[in-house]
């Protein structure tokens, strides 16, 4: 354990820790909204925010966590109004934000280092006053996605009957997007904005190999986050490998682990139900209401 | 005859660019149960999401209890049960998970008290699907995930059901539990505006029923009385003499 006497150790699990919480607890409402594809997406308008970090020599942090929660707000407005062309629209904001990040960090006479670091997480350099600002975000994101829990799991399990339950769903989804967005950019620093996406989407679909509600779905994939991160960078600091790619493998080997195991239990699980169904209880099949054009008998 | 509940006077309401509501009028009273009727495509499910502000209304007046719809903010008194699409969540979630859902309009900043748990237990009762409470929705017929919609609707102990086609695709014995529940609502002053492709064990339940054709009222009464073997439900006028194979030829006001 005597990676813990380094300050940059310490720095990175705890940075490591806090991703591993707050990506898949964001995750979960994307997937469930069939949206798993997001984080990627403001993972690439996040660049734009780094390169302007670098030209303006602010904090790369800060300026990323700004321009994603924009970038998001407008795929949100894109999403109500874009309908047919939503799309295009949300591929060339991607690209454009990716295209503008590279153009600001070369403008600003930044090297490929410091845009690789970005690109693919860099644990190792992860410097006190970026670490308390992903404890800032990180805190804000948890606040959110369990605080709001009821409310983003109606919203985004069916946007038009949580509009009848009276719940102000513009603002609960582009809470989501902004939390999204901020989520990206904690993460940033660990994974890198190009493996992002796969902490806050594979976690979760890991946990449902196991699970049949939504709140041990949101444990487990707690859970499976915090230990690949962790582990990801224990042994990244042991084996000299990198720590982004490393846990994003992690987490991928957790999902196949699951699966494998999961495949015999649903099938126990379906042997279980039927025998408690009782002897006289026919199989439920649907029986069609009505007669159908298909039905009639020829005379 | 009680005070109107819902009210749409003159509402017309386009889809890209084609009309398909053409000037609705439409009241339901307190207390009555009001089927709406016509093929596919004659402009019920859009009357219906026009009512919950789903559609976007060109012009005329809808009002939910007396107030304009666009000011209506007292949505714990509506229950909504959708169509039933096969599509769910991208995540497991449990009938209990679901059913709570709809009572959030009862909660305050969503935060479940003794008696909200206990409104989602008596709902799932209702029903007939207390034992399935903690079974994932992903593991139900048409007819159960359709029973769960409806606990969904009425866990928050709503005055007004809207309902789009909640028979569809359900099961017989399914059919049979919610044509019960909802007796039982309408009997304790529900009132109940629902679409129906056909009337079928819900007819003795029907106060009045309006019939849409094109996006017009075609008609508003009482509902179209059977008799006989006709009478029978999913009943369908078939003329054996024309030429084998046609498409027979419904008389109904239904077909």
């Amino acid at each position: 354990m005597d990676f813990l006497n380094y300050a940059f150790m310490q720095r990175a699990l705890v940075s490591a820790l806090l991703v591993g919480i707050t990506a898949p607890a964001v995750g979960i409402y994307l997937v469930q909204r069939r949206q798993a594809l997001m984080g990627d997406g403001i993972g690439h308008v996040a660049m734009t925010g780094v390169g302007l970090g670098f030209l303006l020599s602010t904090s790369p942090v800060w300026m990323a966590t700004a321009v994603a929660v924009l970038g998001s707000v407008l795929m949100e407005l894109i999403r109500w109004y874009g309908k047919t062309r939503g799309d295009i629209a949300l591929a060339m904001l991607f690209y454009g934000g990716m295209a503008g990040g590279v153009m600001l960090i070369n403008l600003a006479g930044g090297s490929n280092a410091n845009l690789s670091s970005y690109l693919f997480g860099s644990l190792s350099t992860v410097s006190q006053p970026e670490m308390t600002a992903i404890c800032v975000l990180a805190a804000f994101v948890l606040l959110v996605t369990l605080g709001l829990r009821r409310q983003l799991f109606a919203v985004s399990q069916d946007e038009e009957f949580a509009r009848v339950t009276g719940l102000p769903v513009r603002a609960l989804n582009l809470l989501t997007a902004v939390t999204a967005a901020v989520t990206v950019t904690v993460a940033m620093r660990v994974v890198g904005l190009l493996l992002v996406s796969a902490l806050m989407v594979v976690p979760v679909a890991a946990a449902q190999q196991l699970s049949r509600s939504f709140t041990a779905t949101f444990a487990i994939a707690v859970a499976i986050g915090v230990t690949v991160t962790v582990s990801g960078t224990i042994t990244s600091y042991y084996q000299y490998v990198p720590p982004g790619a490393t846990i994003v493998l992690l987490t991928i080997g957790a999902f196949l682990v699951l699966t494998a195991l999961a495949t015999p239990l649903a099938r126990r699980r379906a042997r279980a139900a039927a025998a408690a169904r009782p002897a006289g209880d026919p199989a439920e099949c649907s029986i069609p209401a009505t007669r159908g054009a298909t039905d009639e008998v020829g005379v | 005859m009680g005070e109107p509940v819902i009210s749409m006077r003159g509402v017309t309401a386009e889809l890209g660019s084609r009309p398909v509501l053409r000037g609705i009028d439409l009241t339901v009273h307190r207390g009555e149960v009001v089927a709406l009727l016509g093929a596919n495509g004659s402009g019920k499910s859009t009357a219906i999401r026009s009512v919950i502000g789903q559609v976007p209304v060109s012009g005329g007046e809808i009002e939910l209890f007396g107030a304009p719809r666009r000011r209506f903010r007292d949505w714990a008194r509506v229950g909504y049960v959708p169509q039933r699409t096969t599509a769910a969540g991208g995540v497991p979630a449990t009938v209990t998970e679901i059913v709570s859902a709809g009572r959030l309009s009862r909660t305050r900043f969503g935060l479940f008290r003794k008696a909200d748990h206990a409104a989602v237990h008596r709902a799932l009762e209702l029903v007939g699907m207390a034992d399935r409470a903690k079974d994932s929705v992903n593991a139900l017929s048409g007819g159960q995930h359709q029973r769960v919609l409806i606990a969904r609707a009425l866990v928050a102990e709503p005055e007004l059901l809207i309902m789009d086609e909640p028979m569809a695709g359900v099961d017989l014995a399914s059919q049979e539990v919610l044509a019960r529940t909802l007796r039982e609502q309408v009997a304790a002053g529900t009132t109940v505006l629902l679409v129906l492709h056909e009337l079928g064990p819900l007819e003795p339940l029907i106060d009045r029923a309006v019939v849409l054709r094109d996006g017009c009222v075609l008609h508003d009464g009482p509902p179209p009385k059977a008799v006989g073997q006709h009478a029978l439900p999913g009943h369908d006028h078939v003329h054996p003499h024309d030429a084998s194979g046609a498409e027979p030829i419904r008389t109904g006001l239904l077909s």
